[in-house]
């Protein structure tokens, strides 16, 4: 049955007009735009309960005048905004969902251990490229010194090289007399070495997604420059305390090499081979484990740094270094691998 | 010629269309994302490296002076530490924010969503800055190794580049806009410019002034509307005065009353008679497709 319609209304004033349907959610709009303002400035917290049980309610609302307005009205204007005023409106109900506490507390106890675990057959490939150049390289060198130079820049070794006296070697572990530098320089030598420490991780995990070649290339090279660095030492008889002068830093530093590194494999090994999804897929799910890996390393370094500066130089007993270095391996070892109740997300 | 323009038109259109994406929260609203063009994505990472050099130039005159009176050099621990961390997480930080975006890019009106229409998290956040410092250093590293050793030849050191730069380029390479962080973050970045609600000039009283009839309205479409619609809001005499005179050649009417009433009246009218098609299901796009 067709509703008679009110003869005295003309033809050209339908009962339903874009101009009336603004005019009557308008102030909704308004309302839900002042809320988003309040929340994107003073954050939830700031909001009253009220206007916490409003917020849904506006933002339903204005996802309809939406819908309805892409349907009737031809108002640009109009439009824009409420497109706009949707689009805000969504990434600030459905983007929060816990606290920043919550966070942070959740990346250390489960999500960092747990991306750790996930990438431990890339942690193993890269640990093995690092110990096969230092394997090359200590060979090599040993068999003959002349190889060093090859792989050590003249400025990285500063001096230690095969030419160099067993008393000028000593002195660069800080046993002998001249020390390295005053103590005041500690913490900007280690401030240097986090820092640039963390670049070389950064590209390392980052050249990854050029199928993880770059990536084990770079971690190769760093495994000769180390092993180059252990012959030249060894053949003075000097092994064992180069091992403690490097073990004390060098398990937190090269673990973290080690793991950012596998970052950058596992982009790479996704990219080549995506199995079921798309390679944009894998990708990217590949790419978010590595993220949260790299926070890791990144903190990682820094302990790293602390350790490199100030433990290496104050610490002068080679079987303490030893021992730090050993405690520090398992700290970490524990923290990653020992299994825990995972919260569910 | 008319062939040509309304061509021309649709194409503009089809363009318009290419750039938007199906983004459907769970009420089952598509947001229909724009994705943001190269341009604005440049002039965001612009506007941030000027902000960043600024904030380090400033951090740096402070921490000289600190240094120089406190005679300490822990200041300059402080200030690595700091510009560390600037470099690195300025952009982290920012895109943490509710807002998805850093400095520049809210400049821009842009910001950073998850491909996936989830939640933008923090994993991802990070992944794709940490590939900007590659995009970003990579080529720059490979002219400085280049002219630094002298056995890379010019040829050599061009490859590299070469290859560096479609690395930092990738994002003029794909439909969507990614650069190569974005791909491995699963990340878009998208428009979210605000637009203030301007009033109704639909509801001006000035607007029953004039009547126009049927057949003067059938001459335009939905195009011509909204762009009648931009010069009303632009309020700007000149161009008000070419597209009347426009509109009263194409219609046939003479020069006898106010152009901001006449085009009010003219707006307002083909606006209603549009929207009446509209729910009809009857969508015209622009003086082209047949009324």
């Amino acid at each position: 049955m067709i509703p008679a319609a009110a003869p005295t209304r003309p033809l050209d004033a339908p009962s339903f007009s874009a101009s009336r349907f603004r005019a009557e959610r308008e102030a909704d709009w308004i309302a839900f735009d002042r809320l988003l303002t309040k929340l994107e400035k003073k954050g939830a917290k700031a909001l009253t309960s009220d206007e916490l049980l409003q917020l849904p309610l506006l933002y339903r609302a204005t996802l309809s005048s939406l819908s309805i307005a892409r349907a009737t009205s031809l108002d640009k204007a109009l439009l824009d905004h409420l497109e706009a005023l949707s689009i805000r409106g969504y990434f600030l109900v459905y983007g929060v969902r816990e606290t920043r506490w919550s966070r942070i507390r959740r990346f250390f106890l489960y999500d960092w251990p747990a991306a750790v675990r996930s990438v431990w057959k890339e942690t193993i490939i890269i640990s093995l490229i690092i110990l096969l150049g230092a394997i090359t390289s200590y060979s090599l060198v040993a068999s003959n010194p002349e190889w060093y130079y090859n792989f050590v820049g003249e400025d990285m070794a500063g001096g230690r090289d095969p030419r160099a006296t067993k008393e000028f070697l000593q002195s660069t572990l800080g046993h002998g007399k001249a020390a390295g530098e005053s103590e005041s320089g500690l913490h900007i030598f280690a401030t240097y070495l986090f820092t640039h420490n963390s670049r070389v991780s950064i590209l390392s995990f980052a050249l990854g997604f050029a199928f993880g070649v770059p990536t084990m290339m770079l971690e190769f090279y760093q495994g000769i420059g180390l092993g180059a660095m252990m012959a030249v030492f060894a053949g003075k008889g000097l092994g064992f305390d180069f091992g403690g002068w490097l073990f004390i830093h060098g398990t937190t530093e090269l673990f973290a090499a080690a793991l950012s590194g596998a970052a950058g494999l596992r982009i790479g090994a996704a990219v080549v081979f995506p199995g079921a999804r798309s390679r944009l897929q894998a990708a990217s799910h590949a790419g978010r484990t590595a993220g949260k890996v790299m926070i890791g390393v990144i903190l990682m370094l820094f302990m790293a740094g602390l350790l490199e500066g100030f433990g290496r130089q104050l610490i002068t007993d080679t079987m303490l270094r030893y021992g730090i270095g050993t405690l520090m391996l398992l700290f970490w070892i524990a923290y990653y691998y020992i299994p825990r109740r995972e919260d569910v997300t | 010629m008319s062939a040509a323009a309304a061509k021309a038109n649709a194409k503009s259109r089809a363009a318009r269309a290419k750039k938007i994406r199906q983004f459907i929260t769970p009420e089952g609203v598509d947001l229909e994302l724009k994705i943001a063009s190269s341009g604005l994505r440049f002039g965001a990472l612009l506007v941030d490296l000027i902000l960043i050099v600024l904030a380090l130039f400033l951090f740096s005159l402070v921490m000289l002076w600190i240094g120089f009176a406190s005679q300490s050099d822990i200041t300059i621990v402080v200030w690595m530490l700091g510009a560390f961390v600037l470099r690195t997480f300025w952009f982290i930080g920012f895109e943490l924010g509710s807002r998805a975006a850093t400095p520049g890019k809210r400049l821009m009106g842009i910001r950073v969503v998850a491909r996936d229409g989830g939640r933008l998290t923090a994993d991802a956040v990070v992944a794709r800055n940490l590939i900007r410092e590659l995009e970003l250093f990579l080529p720059l590293m490979m002219l400085g190794v280049g002219a630094a050793e002298d056995m890379v030849s010019g040829w050599t050191m061009a490859a590299g580049v070469l290859w560096s730069l479609t690395l930092s380029l990738f994002l003029l390479f794909n439909r969507d806009r990614m650069r190569m962080g974005d791909l491995i973050a699963g990340t878009w970045v998208v428009m979210a410019q605000r637009v203030k609600l301007d009033a109704d000039i639909a509801t001006d009283a000035a607007g029953d002034a004039m009547q126009f009839s049927e057949a003067e309205l059938s001459v335009y479409g939905i195009f011509e509307l909204q762009e009648l619609e931009r010069v009303l809001r632009g309020k700007d005499a000149r161009a008000m005065r070419e597209v009347a005179d426009t509109i009263r050649a194409k219609i046939g009417r003479p020069v006898a009353e106010e152009d901001d009433v006449f085009l009010l009246s003219y707006y307002r009218q083909l606006k209603s008679r549009l929207e009446r098609k509209l729910l009809f299901g009857k969508r015209r796009e622009d003086k082209y497709a047949s009324d």
